[in-house]
């Protein structure tokens, strides 16, 4: 799905070869600042690599067009950013700038519930802790259904059993409809029970590992 | 309705008593402020006086040549007042784009102003056109000042908000849409608030002036609504402008964040 051909980014990070699969769950392993975040930033063109180029379909990137891409190629940020307004504003946040049709309340709510974030759809956002933000900005980009799924750190400002029951969520909902998932984490444990494939980085170099 | 009376030299320096006396003042509670006051008021006089000698020679020696001159000479004053406003903050991209909103803004409503509102003949008079343009250029550019300080802004303190709108795959234009919308606001704000006031709160230079020099209230007030719609047509699309091309400066052709 996703071919790396001989990428640098800056002297940041190096992606020689590197192949992502469709239909499988990839977890990107590596330490902190070692350029984890960088890779899904490429992989949905919000940065383009410095040299050499990536596919996507056998497409280089670069004649993609962005904002199409980013739609297809959905992804979820380390930190979670809120917009203004209340819980169903910001689950609706993507839905609107896709200018996508908009589903009833209870699809909302049950939304809310997968994400185990229990909150009326009309609570203001600035009420919510960081891991409140982190489990609704991961329900609005749930709800945008794309196939390919690029999630950076989604359980990492939650508690152990939230953060279990979410990732198993994420999971079995991208095994059920066939998506494709690019899993960022710390934690090597989840990327060995929950993926087909590992890649990590070392000494600024991302490689296929034995999972 | 009687002409102006003239001032003479004396009269003017009499005038000239408000510096003094402010000067006493200042110094009495050693405020270290008397070189600033002095050398405005000297540099000020010694402009005006100078403009006044121009616009003399000008008024009598009418040249089509001569007005475009001074009109591009106030168009690159005003871009380059910019400039120098926000240096070091702009972006190539963006500077063109300012000089661009500046001078066809300008330029634009200054010419349905002059040859279709007020219908001046020749073309060129300078009495109408130097005047007239000097208002709208220093407005626009007020206007230019403000939207770009809020669109920096804006672009500085909503950058996290961008980058997750273009990351949920909004179009940039989408993804700046509130920075637009206030920018627009802040900028515009003024000239709406003068025309909320005029004639309650102040009466505006213009209108005084020419009531001064004789000419009747009601025709001056005409004037005056006239020029404020073309303030206020001039500002805005000065500000459109710049918004819907200043925005894409911030922006790669890969709609990515610069
Ligand atoms: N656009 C950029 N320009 C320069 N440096 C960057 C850019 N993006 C990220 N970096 C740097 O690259 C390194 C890796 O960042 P990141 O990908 O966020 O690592 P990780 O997600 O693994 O913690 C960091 O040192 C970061 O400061
Ligand atoms: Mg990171």
């Amino acid at each position: 799905m996703f071919r790396f051909d001989s990428v640098t980014f800056l002297d940041i990070l190096r992606v020689p070869s590197l192949m992502i699969g469709g239909g499988r769950v990839t977890s990107l392993l590596g330490a902190s600042g070692s350029g984890k975040t960088t890779i899904l930033r490429m992989l949905n063109k919000m940065v383009s690599p410095t040299a050499g180029e990536i596919l996507y379909h056998d497409r280089p990137l670069r004649e993609i067009d962005s904002v199409l891409h980013r739609r297809e190629v959905c992804m979820l940020s380390q930190t979670p950013v809120m917009f203004e307004g209340n819980v169903r504003d910001n689950l609706l946040a993507g839905l609107l700038f896709r200018k996508a049709p908009l589903p009833e309340d209870t699809v909302l709510s049950e939304t809310l519930d997968r994400v185990h974030l229990n909150k009326p759809l009309s609570e203001p956002v600035d009420k919510l802790s960081g891991g409140e933000k982190q489990r609704l900005a991961l329900g609005r980009v749930l709800l945008l259904d794309a196939p390919v799924y690029l999630l950076d750190e989604p359980s990492s400002s939650l508690d152990e059993n939230t953060a279990v029951a979410v990732i198993e969520m994420i999971a079995s909902c991208v095994r059920e409809k066939g998506k494709t998932l690019v899993l960022v984490t710390h934690s090597a444990a989840v990327a060995e029970k929950y993926s087909d494939d590992i890649v990590e980085i070392r000494n600024k170099v991302a490689e296929r590992r034995s999972v | 309705m009687n002409g102006i009376r003239e001032l003479t030299i004396v009269q003017v320096a009499l005038a000239y008593v408000f510096v003094l006396v402010v000067l006493a003042i200042v110094r009495a509670r050693g405020i270290r402020r008397e070189k600033e006051i002095l050398l405005a008021s000297i540099r000020m006089t010694l402009q005006l006086v100078l403009v006044g000698y121009l616009l003399v020679y000008i008024f009598e020696n009418p040249h089509p040549l001569i007005t475009v001159g001074i009109i591009l000479l106030m168009e690159a004053f005003a871009v380059f007042t910019v400039f120098r406003k926000f240096k070091g903050k702009l972006s190539g991209g963006l500077k063109r784009v300012i000089a661009l909103a500046i001078c066809s803004g300008t330029i634009l409503c200054l010419l349905y102003f002059l040859l279709v509102v007020v219908r001046i003949a020749p073309w060129y008079d300078p009495q109408y056109f130097i005047p007239i343009a000097g208002m709208l250029v220093g407005n626009s550019m007020t206007g230019i000042s403000l939207g770009v300080k809020s669109l920096l802004e804006g672009m500085t303190v909503r950058k996290a908000s961008v980058e997750e709108a273009l990351i949920l795959g909004a179009e940039p234009r989408e993804a700046v849409r509130e920075i637009i919308n206030s920018t627009f606001d802040a900028a515009i704000m003024p000239t709406i608030n003068s025309m909320l006031g005029m004639g309650i709160v102040f009466l505006p230079g213009m209108m005084t002036g020419q009531i001064l020099s004789g000419t009747l209230p009601t025709t001056a007030i005409a004037y005056q609504i006239a020029i404020m719609f073309g303030i206020f047509g001039s500002v805005s699309l000065c500000v459109i402008l710049l918004l819907q091309l200043g925005y894409r400066t911030f922006f790669n052709k890969e709609h990515q964040l610069r």
